[in-house]
Order: C-alpha cells, then structure tokens, then sequence
C-alpha cells in the first residue's frame, strides 16, 4: 500500500503534524505494522518535494520544532487520481508453493503433504484472524475480512491441486 | 443399553474451550474410532476417527462425496456404521436400541441442517419450542424457553411468524435457536451457513459458536467452506472415507 498516497488522504481531512499523522495511520491501516517515525519524515519530505504538501506552520516545542503539514491542491488532485485507478490484482502465478510441489513431485517426495502442511497453516491463521475479528471494530473486521478471503481462495487452489497431483506428476515426468 | 469404560480425560494443548478450557482439562464427550459404512458398493467411510471435547468446536472439513455427512450421521446415531464404534459419553451408541439412541437426539443432541428444515405450519416460536415438547414439557413452559433463545440468536421479533414468511438468514437463527433450546451436549451442524450469503452465514457463525461457548456444548461442524471452519477450534478433514486430523489452535 501506499504510504504517501494515504498520508494525502488524511492530510485532506485537515491539517496536521508527522507524529498525528503516524498514529492516526498505525490506528486505522497499521494493524501489527506500525511505520517508524523513518518512515513517516521521509514521505513527508518526498511529498514537500513534490509539492504534494506544504508546511502550514512550525510551533516551536521542548524538543524539536513541530511542523504542521497541510495538503496543496495537487495533492488533492494525486489523491484523487489514486482513488480512481483499479489496483493492479495481485497474481501468484508460479508461487513459491506451486515451486514446491512440482519440486516435489520431481525429487519423489510426498507432495500431498507439502499441500496439507499449507493448508494446515492457512487454516491456522484464518482461525486466528477470526478471533481477531470477533473481538474488533467494524474496520478490524473488514481488514480480517479482506485476508480471510484471500486464504480461502489459497486453500481453493490447494484443494483443487491435491486433487490433481497425479497427473500433474505424469505432466511433468513424462 | 451397551456402554464402555467411563469418560476419557485428555488434555490436548491448546483443545477445547470454555469451562472445560478453563480448567485445563477436557473431557471426551463423543468418539468415533475406525467407522467404516458402505452404501451398496461404495465405500462412505474407510476407517474413520474422530474424537470431540466437551466445549469444543471441530469442524469436518472434506470436498463433496468425501464422506463428511456420513460421519457426521454416524456421530449422531443416525446412521448406524457397518464396523467400527462411537462412544457417547461413555454409552456405545452403535449397538444401542433405537428408541434410546432417538430419546438422546431429542435431548442431548442438537441438529442444524443447511436448509434449517423448519415445519412450514409452526410458527417460529413453535417451531423452537418443538424438542422441548416432544421431551413432556408444557407448552407455556416451552414457548418461553423458546423465547428466550430466539431473543439470544436476535429473531425475537419473527416468533409469531411462520418460516415462509421470513428470510433465510432468519430461519437459520431460528434453526440455531431449536438446536441449542433443549440444553445439547452436542450440536451437529450441517453445512449450517449453506444458503445464505457472506454476512447471514458470518453472523450465524458467530451466534452458533458463541451460544455453544455460553452453555459449554460441543460443536461438529461440517463444511467446506474454510471461512466456516476458521470459527472451530480444530480441524478435521475427510478423504475418501478416512480422518486426517490438521491440528488445533495451539
């Protein structure tokens, strides 16, 4: 995701400092993965740079100056652009999986386990996002959603191979 | 009636949930160990095993034809396996006379179906109130219990309403709410979230598996669906009539 692209979105909402801005970003998209303040001043800067935003004020504090940022008009309009495109769906054509299970096949070992282990772990982790979900907020449940989804439509894909493993084992050593 | 040596203890890591869970100590509650059962020439179940606590919630996973329904009928004492036996609460169920193995579906156990199999000329609230009826309650007594539970599974305000006149998602609370009325030490649900769409099968899920937390039943959940299932506490999937255990939460 896009770092810069969501600093704009909230920026929209009104200004504001590097640290509100972290934190408002780690509540609503950061989930287990906080940014590093690192991160946080490098984007912003790329964004000055670009003139994507602009500082509104510096309020001198205890320790270093707090800059305020505020989103310039071509930001609104990168934003925008951003929200009007279609993400590019993410493909797992030649995944590390299908790797290892072909390899499998062609050193003799036991594929459907390679297959079952997965599976045991998406199924591990959708039980643990489900928890998750449970116990959240309508956002940590859309976001729970979201990857449950995505797992079991991998688990699909496991099923579906584990009930072509033969013959993908006589495609590929024939 | 047959019965085995008393109930088993196990504390399987990570197993289980509730007041069982709390305590750290499971008690086996059903057990099937190496069923077989053929339907003419096919074999429905090739030496399948499967062991339930009190409290927990397992789901039984397997793609159509697998032989999960059969198990589960098994489990239930709906049908009886050719070999192979199933242990109730240290009764032998295969092996038990009919009347007994009925008199046990109607008070210890708990069914959902896909379709929720509700009697189309009862109203809701009967339709709730059913196994408590059929088990010598009286009628006030029963409605009442049957309220309760509909106003637990939030389709308080269908109970005077017959199934054809409410939703899908609404008929599966009620369903969810027969099966859990009686007090079960088991519920069987059956592809429970089959109709319905995302968010009435999500909401069912979640109504099912808490209500079962609350009264510390066990739950035998088949589906194939992966987004069901991630509400158990473990998984087991059924290949070609044999068990393969995929681990719990731990």
């Amino acid at each position: 995701m896009s770092i810069a692209k969501t600093f704009l979105g909230l920026l929209e909402t009104g200004p504001c400092h590097g640290y509100d801005l972290k934190r408002t970003y780690d509540e609503r998209f950061g989930q287990d993965r906080p940014l590093a303040y690192g991160q946080v001043y490098a984007t912003l800067s790329r964004l000055l740079k670009h003139g994507f935003v602009e500082v509104e004020g510096i309020e001198p504090g205890e320790g270093p100056e707090r800059k305020r940022y505020a989103i310039t008009d071509a930001g609104v309009a990168d934003v925008g652009r951003w929200l009007s495109q279609a993400e590019k769906p993410d493909l797992y054509l030649q995944s590390t999986l299908y790797t290892k299970v072909v390899l499998a096949l062609l050193t003799d070992r036991p594929a459907a386990e390679v297959l079952d282990t997965q599976r045991a772990e998406h199924l591990r982790l959708m039980r643990e996002l489900t928890r998750r979900k449970l116990d959240g907020d309508l956002a940590d449940q859309l976001i729970c959603d979201h990857a449950l989804f995505h797992l079991e439509a991998d688990l699909r894909w496991l099923e579906l191979t584990a009930a072509r493993l033969e013959a993908l084992r006589m495609e590929i050593t024939a | 009636m047959s019965s085995v040596a008393g109930t088993q203890q196990s504390a399987g890591a990570g197993r289980g949930s509730g007041a069982a869970q709390a305590a750290n100590l499971q008690t086996t509650v059903l057990e099937a160990t190496d069923l077989h059962k053929a339907f003419g020439p096919t074999a429905a179940l090739a030496g399948a095993s499967l062991s339930v606590d009190a409290g927990e919630v397992v789901a039984v996973m397997g793609s159509s034809g697998s032989g999960k329904s059969t198990l589960l009928h098994c489990l239930a004492g709906i049908v009886q396996p050719d070999s192979g036996r199933v242990v109730y609460q240290g009764q032998l169920l295969s092996g038990m006379p009919d009347a007994e193995r009925s008199a046990l579906r109607r008070g210890d156990f708990g069914f959902i179906f896909q379709f929720g199999q509700l009697v189309p000329e009862l109203s809701c609230v009967e339709n709730v109130a059913l196994p408590l009826r059929l088990g010598g309650s009286k009628r006030r007594d029963a409605e009442k219990q049957a309220m309760v539970w509909l106003d637990r599974l939030e389709v308080a305000e269908v109970a005077g309403k017959t199934p054809g006149r409410i939703s899908g998602g609404q008929g599966q609370r009620v369903a969810v709410a027969r099966a859990l009325v009686t007090g079960p030490r088991v519920v069987f649900a059956d592809e429970p979230t089959g109709a319905l769409d995302s968010l009435n099968g999500e909401r069912v899920m979640q109504l099912l598996v808490q209500a079962a937390r609350d009264t510390d039943a066990a739950v035998v959940l088949v589906t194939h669906e992966a987004r069901v299932a991630a509400y158990s506490d473990r998984e087991v999937v059924v290949r070609d009539g044999r068990t393969r255990d995929l681990g719990d939460s731990a």
